[in-house]
């Protein structure tokens, strides 16, 4: 697998960190790590960034994350990019409305690196 | 009357919650800091040097909060970021206010039907212990103690309706 360029999106500066620590345990060679605290941060990271992955809180200010998959279709940075949702949010309807917005995976929190390598490594496989 | 409503009227005193609690917050932290929680511990009064809240509202109205001391909130964040006490700064509320924020979804998430009916609000943390805490009339508090690497962790949920 190449190595990735990611960007991981949650009001948390510490779950930032958290996220981007499971991804290396998850054994995926990160050649950039991008971060942005809110969607509408992370829509402009994606005006000038090109990225492999997002990986996305949903409740967040200013704009949350589902807000912010569906803002997606109209980036051309981020055309096929795959998104995970990793939320708190985690009850089936959650799920459904992220799915029903673009995202293409969803960890609920808490969440264990191995899971993290669950979710991304088959849609990095598939890009 | 919808699930969630016939669940809160039928089980008034909610002390059969307690456990889900204590199981919400073990988890947390087993998975994210790496560490088993022992106890429960008595009531032991705990220097409320940080608290971090969460509010619940729709189908449970109420706040959930975890407090602690300065050291043990610092110890917490160095387990979650996996870095060195020393490296620790400012970033300790941010670290507690994830965990508040964690126990929080993990419990409503256990309680049937009530995960697509409940939200939660972003954590509030709060440094200090000068401070009282007034909740509505009528209010239920459930209590959990319990100890992070030997030291005391007070986890509240003050049910609200």
């Amino acid at each position: 697998m190449d190595s990735v360029r990611a960007l991981i999106v949650d009001d948390s500066s510490v779950m930032r960190k958290i996220v981007e620590r499971c991804l290396r345990q998850a054994g995926i060679d990160l050649k950039q790590v991008l971060e942005a605290g809110n969607g509408t941060e992370a829509l402009s990271v994606l005006k000038t960034d090109v990225v492999d992955l997002i990986l996305c809180d949903i409740n967040m200010p200013v704009m949350d994350g589902l807000e912010f998959v569906k803002q997606l279709s109209g980036v051309a940075n981020a055309k096929g990019v795959p998104v995970v949702m990793i939320t708190t949010e985690g009850s089936e309807a959650h799920v459904v409305q992220a799915i029903s917005c673009g995202a293409r995976g969803y960890i609920r929190k808490p969440f264990t690196a191995e899971q993290v390598k669950e979710h991304v490594i088959p849609l990095l496989a598939a890009k | 009357m919808n699930p969630v409503s016939a669940l809160l009227t039928a089980n008034s005193s909610h002390k059969d919650w307690i456990p889900l609690i204590e199981v919400a917050a073990r988890e947390v932290f087993e998975l994210m800091l790496g560490c088993q929680l022992t106890g429960p511990t008595s009531a032991e009064a705990i220097p409320p040097d940080i608290t971090a809240m969460v509010g619940l509202t729709g189908g449970l109205c109420g706040v959930l909060s975890v407090c602690c001391d300065e050291k043990t909130a610092v110890l917490m964040t160095s387990k979650m970021l996996g870095v060195p006490l020393d490296k620790i700064g400012p970033e300790v509320s941010d670290a507690l206010g994830e965990v508040c924020n964690m126990v929080a979804g993990n419990f409503k998430n256990k309680i049937p039907g009530l995960g697509d009916g409940c939200q939660l609000s972003p954590p509030t943390v709060i440094t200090g212990s000068e401070y009282d805490l007034h909740f509505p009339a009528g209010s239920l508090g459930l209590d959990v103690r319990l100890l992070f690497e030997g030291m005391p962790i007070a986890i509240s949920l003050q049910i609200h309706s």
